[in-house]
Protein backbone atom coordinates (compact mmCIF):
# COMPACT_ATOMS: atom_id res chain seq x y z
CA UNK A 1 0.00 0.00 0.00
CA UNK A 2 1.55 3.02 -1.01
CA UNK A 3 2.27 5.90 1.54
CA UNK A 4 -0.56 8.30 -0.57
CA UNK A 5 -3.28 5.81 -0.21
CA UNK A 6 -2.43 5.93 3.69
CA UNK A 7 -2.57 9.29 3.71
CA UNK A 8 -6.02 9.20 2.48
CA UNK A 9 -7.22 6.91 4.87
CA UNK A 10 -6.20 8.71 7.57
CA UNK A 11 -7.71 12.07 6.59
CA UNK A 12 -10.75 10.16 5.32
CA UNK A 13 -11.25 8.41 9.04
CA UNK A 14 -10.55 11.80 10.27
CA UNK A 15 -13.43 13.37 8.65
CA UNK A 16 -16.33 10.27 9.20
CA UNK A 17 -14.60 10.63 12.73
CA UNK A 18 -15.37 14.22 13.18
CA UNK A 19 -18.87 14.64 11.12
CA UNK A 20 -19.87 11.35 13.58
CA UNK A 21 -19.43 13.04 16.54
CA UNK A 22 -20.48 16.44 15.14
CA UNK A 23 -24.05 14.36 14.46
CA UNK A 24 -24.18 12.52 18.20
CA UNK A 25 -22.62 14.63 20.42
CA UNK A 26 -24.99 15.65 22.85
CA UNK A 27 -22.87 18.73 23.72
CA UNK A 28 -23.19 21.84 21.22
CA UNK A 29 -19.55 23.14 21.85
CA UNK A 30 -17.92 19.45 21.38
CA UNK A 31 -20.13 19.33 18.34
CA UNK A 32 -18.49 22.48 16.96
CA UNK A 33 -14.99 21.67 17.70
CA UNK A 34 -15.61 18.16 15.99
CA UNK A 35 -17.22 19.85 12.83
CA UNK A 36 -13.87 21.38 12.85
CA UNK A 37 -12.49 18.44 12.52
CA UNK A 38 -14.26 17.05 10.04
CA UNK A 39 -13.64 20.00 7.57
CA UNK A 40 -10.16 19.81 8.23
CA UNK A 41 -9.78 16.65 7.12
CA UNK A 42 -12.11 17.68 4.03
CA UNK A 43 -9.70 20.45 3.40
CA UNK A 44 -6.86 17.70 3.26
CA UNK A 45 -8.97 15.45 1.13
CA UNK A 46 -9.05 18.55 -1.19
CA UNK A 47 -5.14 18.79 -1.29
CA UNK A 48 -4.78 15.51 -1.91
CA UNK A 49 -7.11 15.55 -5.26
CA UNK A 50 -4.39 18.52 -6.00
CA UNK A 51 -7.30 21.00 -5.35
CA UNK A 52 -4.79 23.41 -3.88
CA UNK A 53 -6.46 26.18 -3.94
CA UNK A 54 -10.51 24.69 -2.81
CA UNK A 55 -8.13 23.00 -0.05
CA UNK A 56 -7.01 27.11 0.95
CA UNK A 57 -10.49 28.48 0.78
CA UNK A 58 -11.94 25.53 2.80
CA UNK A 59 -10.01 26.03 5.43
CA UNK A 60 -9.67 29.95 4.96
CA UNK A 61 -13.79 30.36 5.29
CA UNK A 62 -14.72 27.01 6.91
CA UNK A 63 -12.40 26.96 9.80
CA UNK A 64 -11.77 30.50 10.06
CA UNK A 65 -15.48 32.16 9.04
CA UNK A 66 -18.15 29.84 9.62
CA UNK A 67 -17.08 27.88 12.32
CA UNK A 68 -16.14 30.87 14.72
CA UNK A 69 -19.59 32.42 13.39
CA UNK A 70 -21.01 28.75 14.74
CA UNK A 71 -19.47 29.62 18.44
CA UNK A 72 -20.37 32.58 18.52
CA UNK A 73 -24.15 31.59 18.33
CA UNK A 74 -23.44 29.21 20.51
CA UNK A 75 -22.10 31.56 23.17
CA UNK A 76 -24.83 34.27 22.55
CA UNK A 77 -27.89 31.99 22.76
CA UNK A 78 -26.90 29.03 25.24
CA UNK A 79 -26.26 29.48 29.15
CA UNK A 80 -23.57 27.94 30.29
CA UNK A 81 -24.58 26.56 33.31
CA UNK A 82 -26.63 24.17 30.56
CA UNK A 83 -23.76 23.34 27.98
CA UNK A 84 -23.64 20.02 28.80
CA UNK A 85 -27.27 18.41 27.16
CA UNK A 86 -27.67 21.96 24.76
CA UNK A 87 -28.20 19.85 21.52
CA UNK A 88 -30.76 17.21 22.57
CA UNK A 89 -31.98 14.45 19.55
CA UNK A 90 -35.39 13.34 18.94
CA UNK A 91 -36.26 10.45 16.82
CA UNK A 92 -32.94 8.45 16.60
CA UNK A 93 -33.62 5.54 15.01
CA UNK A 94 -36.06 6.77 12.38
CA UNK A 95 -33.59 9.23 11.79
CA UNK A 96 -30.95 6.88 11.76
CA UNK A 97 -32.89 4.10 9.22
CA UNK A 98 -33.24 6.78 6.87
CA UNK A 99 -29.34 7.85 6.77
CA UNK A 100 -28.52 4.15 6.87
CA UNK A 101 -30.69 3.90 3.60
CA UNK A 102 -29.71 7.02 2.15
CA UNK A 103 -26.05 5.62 2.72
CA UNK A 104 -26.42 2.28 1.76
CA UNK A 105 -28.47 2.94 -2.03
CA UNK A 106 -25.36 6.08 -2.82
CA UNK A 107 -22.70 3.14 -1.54
CA UNK A 108 -24.53 0.53 -4.14
CA UNK A 109 -24.62 3.71 -7.24
CA UNK A 110 -21.22 4.51 -6.68
CA UNK A 111 -19.56 1.33 -6.45
CA UNK A 112 -21.36 -0.60 -9.05
CA UNK A 113 -21.15 2.28 -11.65
CA UNK A 114 -18.85 1.52 -14.37
CA UNK A 115 -16.72 4.97 -13.56
CA UNK A 116 -14.75 6.18 -16.68
CA UNK A 117 -11.50 7.18 -16.12
CA UNK A 118 -9.66 9.19 -17.68
CA UNK A 119 -5.61 9.26 -17.10
CA UNK A 120 -5.82 12.66 -15.47
CA UNK A 121 -2.06 14.26 -15.28
CA UNK A 122 -1.36 15.13 -11.47
CA UNK A 123 -2.24 18.42 -11.47
CA UNK A 124 -0.07 21.20 -11.20
CA UNK A 125 -0.93 24.59 -9.28
CA UNK A 126 -4.61 25.52 -10.43
CA UNK A 127 -4.77 29.04 -8.92
CA UNK A 128 -4.30 30.44 -12.43
CA UNK A 129 -6.59 27.97 -14.28
CA UNK A 130 -8.88 28.98 -11.74
CA UNK A 131 -8.56 32.82 -12.30
CA UNK A 132 -8.90 32.45 -15.57
CA UNK A 133 -12.05 30.13 -15.51
CA UNK A 134 -14.22 32.40 -13.24
CA UNK A 135 -13.39 35.54 -15.12
CA UNK A 136 -14.33 34.43 -18.33
CA UNK A 137 -16.53 30.93 -18.70
CA UNK A 138 -17.84 31.60 -15.31
CA UNK A 139 -18.23 35.10 -14.88
CA UNK A 140 -21.75 35.60 -15.02
CA UNK A 141 -22.20 33.22 -11.43
CA UNK A 142 -19.16 34.82 -10.13
CA UNK A 143 -21.03 38.05 -10.52
CA UNK A 144 -24.20 36.99 -9.29
CA UNK A 145 -23.08 35.30 -6.34
CA UNK A 146 -21.08 38.49 -5.53
CA UNK A 147 -24.11 40.22 -5.02
CA UNK A 148 -25.67 37.45 -3.32
CA UNK A 149 -22.89 37.30 -1.04
CA UNK A 150 -23.56 41.55 -0.52
CA UNK A 151 -27.29 41.02 0.37
CA UNK A 152 -26.32 38.17 2.09
CA UNK A 153 -24.43 40.20 4.90
CA UNK A 154 -26.88 43.03 4.81
CA UNK A 155 -29.39 41.00 5.46
CA UNK A 156 -27.62 39.25 8.41
CA UNK A 157 -26.82 42.60 10.00
CA UNK A 158 -30.35 43.96 9.37
CA UNK A 159 -31.99 40.88 11.02
CA UNK A 160 -29.58 40.12 13.83
CA UNK A 161 -29.59 43.22 15.09
CA UNK A 162 -31.57 44.23 18.57
CA UNK A 163 -34.71 46.49 17.70
CA UNK A 164 -33.61 50.08 19.57
CA UNK A 165 -36.94 52.21 20.18
CA UNK A 166 -37.38 55.32 18.60
CA UNK A 167 -36.87 58.76 20.79
CA UNK B 1 -22.01 -6.73 -6.14
CA UNK B 2 -18.40 -5.45 -7.41
CA UNK B 3 -15.51 -5.63 -5.05
CA UNK B 4 -13.96 -2.55 -3.73
CA UNK B 5 -10.32 -2.85 -3.51
CA UNK B 6 -8.51 -1.10 -0.23
CA UNK B 7 -5.93 0.14 -3.13
CA UNK B 8 -5.29 1.83 -4.94
CA UNK B 9 -8.10 4.83 -3.58
CA UNK B 10 -9.84 5.25 -6.77
CA UNK B 11 -13.28 7.51 -7.44
CA UNK B 12 -15.08 5.16 -5.42
CA UNK B 13 -13.52 5.72 -2.21
CA UNK B 14 -13.96 9.25 -2.59
CA UNK B 15 -17.87 8.78 -3.13
CA UNK B 16 -18.35 6.64 -0.60
CA UNK B 17 -16.58 9.39 1.59
CA UNK B 18 -19.19 11.73 0.76
CA UNK B 19 -21.52 9.36 0.74
CA UNK B 20 -20.55 8.99 5.07
CA UNK B 21 -20.76 12.91 5.19
CA UNK B 22 -24.48 13.34 3.47
CA UNK B 23 -25.75 10.32 5.85
CA UNK B 24 -24.16 12.04 8.63
CA UNK B 25 -25.79 15.47 7.77
CA UNK B 26 -28.97 14.04 7.04
CA UNK B 27 -29.07 12.51 10.47
CA UNK B 28 -27.76 15.24 12.46
CA UNK B 29 -30.84 17.24 10.56
CA UNK B 30 -33.32 15.13 11.57
CA UNK B 31 -32.68 14.34 15.11
CA UNK B 32 -31.34 17.80 16.61
CA UNK B 33 -33.81 19.81 17.99
CA UNK B 34 -31.44 23.14 18.48
CA UNK B 35 -31.04 25.35 15.68
CA UNK B 36 -27.43 25.58 15.32
CA UNK B 37 -27.32 21.96 15.64
CA UNK B 38 -29.31 21.60 12.28
CA UNK B 39 -27.28 23.90 10.56
CA UNK B 40 -23.84 21.98 11.49
CA UNK B 41 -25.96 19.08 9.88
CA UNK B 42 -26.40 21.52 6.82
CA UNK B 43 -22.67 22.18 6.48
CA UNK B 44 -21.99 18.19 6.25
CA UNK B 45 -24.28 17.76 3.40
CA UNK B 46 -22.85 20.32 1.27
CA UNK B 47 -19.17 19.50 2.21
CA UNK B 48 -20.20 16.22 0.83
CA UNK B 49 -21.55 18.08 -2.46
CA UNK B 50 -18.06 19.33 -2.81
CA UNK B 51 -15.87 16.48 -2.00
CA UNK B 52 -17.78 14.96 -4.81
CA UNK B 53 -17.00 17.77 -7.10
CA UNK B 54 -13.74 17.81 -6.51
CA UNK B 55 -13.32 14.00 -6.49
CA UNK B 56 -14.81 13.91 -10.19
CA UNK B 57 -12.93 16.89 -11.36
CA UNK B 58 -9.79 14.97 -10.64
CA UNK B 59 -10.70 11.61 -12.12
CA UNK B 60 -13.03 11.88 -14.70
CA UNK B 61 -13.51 15.38 -16.14
CA UNK B 62 -9.64 16.81 -15.33
CA UNK B 63 -11.14 20.37 -16.16
CA UNK B 64 -11.39 22.73 -13.82
CA UNK B 65 -15.18 23.23 -13.56
CA UNK B 66 -15.26 20.61 -10.17
CA UNK B 67 -13.35 23.14 -8.61
CA UNK B 68 -15.20 26.47 -9.61
CA UNK B 69 -18.65 24.47 -8.26
CA UNK B 70 -17.03 23.59 -5.20
CA UNK B 71 -15.90 27.49 -4.73
CA UNK B 72 -19.07 28.38 -5.24
CA UNK B 73 -20.55 25.95 -2.77
CA UNK B 74 -18.00 27.22 -0.23
CA UNK B 75 -19.29 31.00 -1.02
CA UNK B 76 -22.96 29.51 -0.80
CA UNK B 77 -22.26 27.82 2.48
CA UNK B 78 -21.01 31.20 4.15
CA UNK B 79 -23.81 33.01 3.00
CA UNK B 80 -26.17 30.95 4.28
CA UNK B 81 -24.29 30.31 7.70
CA UNK B 82 -24.36 34.17 8.06
CA UNK B 83 -28.56 34.28 7.40
CA UNK B 84 -29.10 31.30 9.22
CA UNK B 85 -26.89 32.62 12.51
CA UNK B 86 -28.85 35.69 12.21
CA UNK B 87 -32.25 34.12 11.91
CA UNK B 88 -31.49 31.99 15.39
CA UNK B 89 -30.04 35.12 17.11
CA UNK B 90 -33.21 36.25 16.41
CA UNK B 91 -35.16 33.86 17.53
CA UNK B 92 -33.60 33.89 20.42
CA UNK B 93 -34.43 37.61 21.06
CA UNK B 94 -38.41 36.41 21.05
CA UNK B 95 -38.36 33.26 22.16
CA UNK B 96 -35.25 33.38 24.44
CA UNK B 97 -34.57 29.54 23.18
CA UNK B 98 -33.61 27.78 20.38
CA UNK B 99 -34.76 25.05 20.10
CA UNK B 100 -36.87 24.23 16.80
CA UNK B 101 -39.24 22.95 18.03
CA UNK B 102 -40.74 25.90 19.74
CA UNK B 103 -40.75 28.80 17.51
CA UNK B 104 -44.01 27.80 16.24
CA UNK B 105 -45.77 31.34 16.90
CA UNK B 106 -47.14 30.61 13.07
CA UNK B 107 -48.93 27.42 13.53
CA UNK B 108 -52.27 27.12 12.93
Amino acid sequence: MPLSDLVFYLFAAMVVVGAAGAAISQNLVYAAFLLLAALFGVAAIFAWLSADYVAITQTIVYVGGILVLFLFAVMLTNRITDARHSNPAVGKRPAALVSLGLFGVLAYVSIETPWKHFDVPAGGETTHLLGQALLSTYVLPFEVLSVLLLAALVGAVVMSRKETPKP
Amino acid sequence: MKQLALFPVGLEHFLLLGSALLALGVYCVLTRRNAVGILVGVELILNSANVNFVAFAHYVTGSIGGHVAALFIIVLAAAEAAIALAIVLSIYQSFSTIDATHADTMRG
